[in-house]
């Protein structure tokens, strides 16, 4: 990419994140539950996955040689919801029922859902997942890539650390795996409730080729995707350094917001914050706020 | 002549023969390619072959993302362990997410039966019947094990299978009958009571049924190889036409096979149904047969609850 395509397609994709994060407001905000502030925290890492980096056709879910996207911290759904119906995996309309009795739309990835892939939201899943399907496209000479979104809390269940291990050993580079790492789980910061540091170290030492970004920089994201693997044989640990709540000032960094639910109050000074990074990113406006 | 050959090794030698010319089939195990008899495929399939070291959380979630990718994943590990380490996976990556991962327990039971509690697997019968979708077999012999391994193959979705470690009597005489996922196979004719049994205690039913036959007692005898989803109506057949059942099974007489036909009786034809399994305790340790002989498991203790049950029915009636 040139210089000034890059800067062109950095902002594109910035502004997108901010349509995402005021969608995925909404969304919770309507429904009165959610996972807000990790939603937030892995809304830029979505963004580059699903406008830039990954090859997909939401036409068609299951074109065989599509990458695959694998939300291990399944609670942090409503990002995903947001995006795949902004990019017409199902009708938007759809995005009303979240939460709603009998809706498709839960509160965490459902293979229902055209661009879900598996049933996620029990922590420690979808690492072993993603080897598997990486490992049949080694098997089928298939040249897809794999990505898996983890939690940084979720580098505490063991089942990480057996995927981790089988990667490496089958020499997985078409496998990339991101570290949401935002420092706060449910109860508190992550290293005080589990300490996991130094998580670069672990993964380098369970042989992987350990990428640390910041996780909002969209030229760091899109190049940490779109150059892995840089060592081949090797799976790819991307380590995105993220901000809990990125977006809304009175949520950014606040543990309590890892799934409190914005009021009417909240919501209006949320979107309007978002409307004025839109602004500043030459975006025209967005259509109405709170009653959308 | 007596059968030497244990149902893991008909498992692998229905593999072998299946993957000539299914490329889909893979086999994965948990450093128990040994234990589950399927060395000799991981020589002549290395291409569909996957070890996953001792990692049963992984190896079924790895199962799943290779069926996810159209495979068809036989994950051979202990039962014991594929039951209880990995259950999580099986609900959610295996039995939620709808894959098609074929789970082999194997040495299930007590064929480890020295090796105390946490080798036996006497619970599995009730974990995986409650899980949602999944299928839950018990084949009873070779012949099964081999008629049962083709239906896997042919079969969409997530299923649950027991085999024991040692080479068993066979109940059938070849591989020359029909075999339906969720069909029980009537295995002796009789009116008087049913017998219930399924994989290696269907021996013991069968030798009980033909005891009592000598004795002028006609039973009958369901070989129930699927646990889930279960031949309703073998079972209502049998409470209505033969009045009381006996169910026979290596597993805790909670939640299991007797757990299973009791449901379906008391809705649909309340008869006396008499469970007969492991006890709930730890069970005791020793040879698989001295086990079975400790708690009852045999021919002759069958036989002497049948007759009290259609003797007692005589007196009183």
């Amino acid at each position: 990419m040139t210089e000034i395509t890059e800067v062109t397609e950095i902002t594109r994709l910035r502004r997108k994140a901010v349509e995402i994060r005021m969608t995925l407001l909404k969304l919770i905000h309507r429904a009165q539950t959610g996972h807000t502030g990790g939603s937030l925290s892995n809304t830029d890492i979505l963004t580059a996955l699903y406008y830039h980096t990954m090859k997909h056709d939401p036409q068609n879910p299951k074109w065989v040689e599509r990458d695959r996207f694998i939300a291990s911290k399944g609670h942090s759904v409503e990002s995903l919801w947001a995006v795949l119906a902004d990019l017409g995996y199902f009708p938007k309309e759809e995005l009303e029922t979240y939460s709603e009795f009998g809706t498709r739309l839960i509160g965490h990835p459902n293979n229902k859902v055209p661009g879900i892939e598996m049933n996620t939201g029990a922590l420690g899943h979808g690492l072993p997942i993603s080897v598997g399907m990486a490992l049949a496209a080694k098997r089928d000479g298939l040249n897809y890539r794999v990505f898996c979104l983890m939690g940084d809390g979720e580098q505490a269940e063991g089942s990480v650390w057996e995927g981790a291990m089988a990667g490496a050993h089958y020499k997985l580079d078409n496998l990339v795996a991101i570290i949401d790492r935002n420092g706060l789980q449910i109860s508190g910061s992550t290293e005080d409730v589990m300490g996991s540091e130094p998580l670069d170290r672990k993964w380098e030492a369970f042989g992987w080729d350990v990428v640390e970004i910041d996780g909002h920089d969209f030229g760091a994201l899109i190049h940490a995707f779109d150059s892995a693997p840089q060592v081949p044989g090797k799976p790819t640990l991307v380590l995105a350094n993220t901000i809990k709540g990125k977006g809304v000032s009175f949520a950014e960094n606040k543990v309590e917001w890892h799934h409190h639910v914005l009021n009417d109050q909240q919501l209006e000074q949320a979107l309007a914050e978002l409307q004025a990074s839109l602004k500043s990113l030459g975006a025209p406006e967005q259509e109405g706020s709170v009653h959308s | 002549m007596k059968n030497t050959i244990p149902n893991r090794q008909a498992l692998c030698e229905s593999l072998l023969e299946l993957a000539k010319t299914d490329k889909d089939i893979m086999v994965l195990t948990s450093d128990s390619r040994g234990s589950a008899a399927l060395a000799p495929f991981a020589k002549a399939y290395p291409e569909q072959f996957v070890e996953t070291g001792i990692a049963e959380q992984n190896i079924v979630g790895i199962a799943a993302g290779l069926a996810h990718s159209g495979k068809i994943p036989f994950v051979a590990s202990p039962a014991c362990f594929l039951s209880m380490r990995s259950i999580e996976q099986v609900k959610v990556d295996v039995a939620y997410s709808n894959t098609n991962v074929k789970l082999i327990g194997i040495s299930g039971g007590v064929s480890y039966g020295a090796l105390g509690m946490s080798h036996h697997s006497l619970q599995d019968f009730a974990v995986t019947r409650a899980i949602p979708g999944l299928t839950v077999i018990v084949p009873a012999d070779r012949h099964e094990t081999k008629k049962m391994t083709e239906a896997l193959v042919q079969h969409k979705g997530g299923v649950y299978v027991r085999i024991g470690r040692n080479a068993v009597e066979d109940v059938y005489e070849s591989d020359d009958y029909e075999f339906e996922i969720g069909k029980a196979v009537r295995m002796r004719e009789g009116n008087e009571l049913t017998i219930i049994a399924a994989g290696e205690t269907v021996r013991f039913a069968l030798d009980a049924a033909d005891l009592l036959a000598q004795q002028g007692i006609h039973v009958r005898v369901l070989n129930m190889h699927t646990i889930k989803p279960l031949d309703n109506d073998a079972v209502l057949a049998a409470a209505r036409e033969t009045g009381a059942i006996i169910t026979v099974e290596e597993h805790s007489i909670f939640g299991g096979l007797g757990a299973a036909v009791a449901e379906v009786t008391a809705g649909g034809a309340p008869v006396p149904v008499r469970i007969l399994g492991i006890p709930d305790e730890p069970a005791i340790a020793g040879k698989t047969a001295e086990i079975f002989q400790h708690y009852g498991i045999t021919a002759e203790n069958i036989t002497q609850i049948a007759k009290t049950i259609v003797q007692g029915r005589v007196t009183t009636g």
